[in-house]
């Protein structure tokens, strides 16, 4: 045993390391559950804020959820919303410091549900921040409720016997609606359960804090995500359900990729 | 001497705002309030000083940006009325949890429900008691005049600072639409990011310095023994207040045989009842609370002892005539007399009521 611990310790010398965990992401043990997709978005956020240097010049605006202790990971200064309201903190936050990088990070029923107000108007007046968010059609912390993205015919707490349309309304396709509004910026749907699909989600994340750097409106990132433990599923397992049930539903790529709209568009003639 | 004005209430709790370095407003319009905001809008004082000022698209909205802006150190405000208050009920519960200074004024409505947009006293208990949810309490100052519009917008900042704690200007429609003379305060600059850094630096989310841990703007805590001590550190916050910051106007009570007890609009008709009765020779005084919460209890309870009885006079049901009811301990009689709906009282309808209720009630 003591030859193995040995030679582990020869392997990981930091001369030998190709990869080393940045910094801003701190030790603590996640509370997530294996399989979900939590972890690796909150290591890509502490990557790009690292790799662009702005530890001292990010606020965080954590969500109610399964992602309501995501203060406790990245090392920056955070506020915790409450249910639905991150993107008003936000707005609340940038405009008495409009230097500032602030994000916000917020899962499908905090978004796309008790928050839908919040959030269109927050991307409609084009608040210059980036905006997070895990789409895993499910409510994880509350135990496995129908979330707004819920699809038909999945099964959650809440809908049993499968979502059934008649009953409970349609999945909410949010970011194909964002992606309308003039003051969003940069409007993405990413994943990452390859690591081709995680290298592609940090360049939008990345690409997200730039536009926010350049004012050019409001920068949105979705990540179609695994829920282990509401989907009932093995981590193995809720990756393929997410390939072959959410991504025909919920395409990735790239939905609005500019700068907020002109306004003399919509400006009056008088 | 400061800048004399004629002004409306509302357009006061704007100018006081923008004058005393305030950094932000957030709001949604609501009669009979929504001058605030105008005001505030015609004034731009984001070209004189960079005050922010945001219509949000709800009082939902509203508060939360104000939650995100108070969590950076700032002098941040808001205002509604009563319905608009309700909805702010969630934020002010994480404002008060989370521990963040900021002003929010309530020109408060008849109601429930939309009820009226005449004025009303009916959010007494809704500002004193809490609100939202959870045990915690507001400083609540309640103006009698436009030029306590003014200075409580100036007072409630100190306050809001001092304790960090939220701050209510619990006003009223007649207070907001009056117009009075109002002496301003001179401009004052916003603070300073080295000004920030003093009275702030060591909670506010600014952006974490290498020097220091990161600050987390939260009232969630998983752990009950700790969450406990969160509220006990609430509770003697709040005590606090009580000792160092009860504030009241008592006018003509030193021989006063009947003691009116009225807050904001109420007051200045009782005022004049006391006049009434006094030159019919009844000895009648008046107690106008101007802290709601922390409420002069002690005063109340000296006078329990020397007169005959208290009538509270509410534009609501009675709701203060409970917190006079606690103070009196049943040392003397305590009777309530008010309208609701938003009808203003007469200063004779006050003393019919006195006369019935108490002198020979």
């Amino acid at each position: 045993m003591a030859e193995v611990s040995d030679r582990i310790k020869e392997i990981i010398k930091p001369e030998n390391l190709v990869y080393a965990k940045s910094p801003v992401l701190n030790d603590d043990i996640m509370h997530y559950c294996p399989g979900c997709s939590h972890g690796v978005v909150h290591r890509l956020i502490a990557e790009v804020i690292d790799e662009m240097g702005i530890q001292d010049q990010t606020i965080g605006v954590a969500p109610v959820g399964c992602s309501v202790f995501a203060y406790k990971y990245i090392d920056i200064d955070w506020l915790e919303a409450a249910h639905g309201r991150a993107p008003a903190v936000a707005t609340g936050i940038k405009r008495v410091m409009p230097d500032k990088y602030i994000f916000s990070y917020q899962g499908d029923g905090d978004l796309a549900a008790i928050g839908t107000a919040e959030t269109f108007h927050a991307v409609n007046r084009g608040e210059n921040i980036v905006m997070i968010f895990i789409n895993n059609a499910i409510y994880g912390m509350t135990g496995g409720q129908m979330a707004p993205t819920t699809l038909i015919g999945q099964v959650t707490s809440t809908t049993p016997n499968g979502r059934n349309a008649d009953l409970n309304g349609y999945p909410l396709r949010i970011t194909e609606l964002l992606a309308q509004l003039p003051g969003a910026a940069y409007v993405t749907r990413q994943s990452v359960q390859t690591p081709a699909a995680v290298r592609k989600a940090k360049k939008a994340i990345r690409k997200a804090f730039e536009i926010q750097a350049m004012k050019k409106g409001t920068a949105f990132v979705e990540i179609v995500s695994t829920c282990s433990s509401g989907w009932k599923l093995n981590p193995v397992d809720s990756n393929t359900w997410m390939e072959e049930n959410m991504f025909p539903q919920y395409p990735l790529g790239d939905l609005k990729d500019g700068a907020r709209t002109d306004a003399d568009l919509y400006r009056i003639k008088g | 001497m400061g800048e004399l004005r004629l002004m409306k209430g509302n357009e006061v709790i704007a100018m006081a705002a923008i004058r005393c370095g305030c950094d932000a407003y957030f709001g949604y319009p609501i009669t009979p309030q929504s001058e605030v905001m105008e005001t505030l809008m015609a004034e731009r004082p984001w070209d004189s000083n960079g005050m922010v000022v945001l219509q949000a698209e709800s009082e939902i909205a509203s508060i939360h940006m104000v939650y995100g802006a108070a969590g950076c150190g700032k002098r941040v405000m808001t205002s509604s009325s009563s319905p608009g208050i309700s909805l702010m009920a969630e934020g002010i519960s994480y404002l008060a949890g989370s521990e963040l200074p900021c002003v929010i004024v309530n020109v408060q409505r008849g109601g429930p429900g939309l009820g009226t947009i005449q004025p009303s006293q009916a959010d007494y208990n809704q500002a004193t008691k809490g609100g939202g949810h959870g045990d915690y309490s507001l400083l609540v100052l309640a103006p009698a005049s436009v030029q306590e519009m003014h200075d409580f917008v100036v007072l409630g900042f100190e306050l809001a600072f001092k304790y960090r704690n939220p701050v209510m200007i619990l006003a009223d429609g007649v207070i907001g639409q009056l117009m009075e003379k109002v002496e301003l305060i001179d401009q004052r600059p916003r603070w300073t990011n080295e000004q920030l850094t003093e009275i702030s630096g060591n909670w506010a989310t600014s952006g974490k310095l290498k020097s220091r841990p990161k600050h987390v703007i939260t009232s969630l805590e998983m752990d009950s023994s700790i969450m406990e001590g969160n509220n006990l550190r609430l509770q003697k916050k709040y005590e606090r207040m009580k000792d160092e910051d009860v504030r009241f106007e008592a006018i003509e009570c030193e021989d006063a045989e009947y003691i009116l007890v009225a807050f904001g609009s109420a007051a200045r008709i009782c005022q004049k009842t006391v006049q009434i009765a006094r030159k019919k020779g009844v000895k009648v005084g008046l107690i106008r609370p101007i802290t709601l919460f922390p409420f002069p209890e002690k005063l109340i309870a000296e006078y329990a002892t020397k007169v005959k009885g208290f009538l509270s006079v509410e534009f609501n049901a009675g709701q203060m005539v409970n917190d006079i009811r606690l103070a009196v301990g049943g040392k003397t009689k305590v009777a309530y007399f008010g309208r609701m709906g938003g009808i203003v009282p007469t200063p004779d309808e006050v003393e019919a009521a006195l006369e019935q209720k108490l002198i020979r009630g």
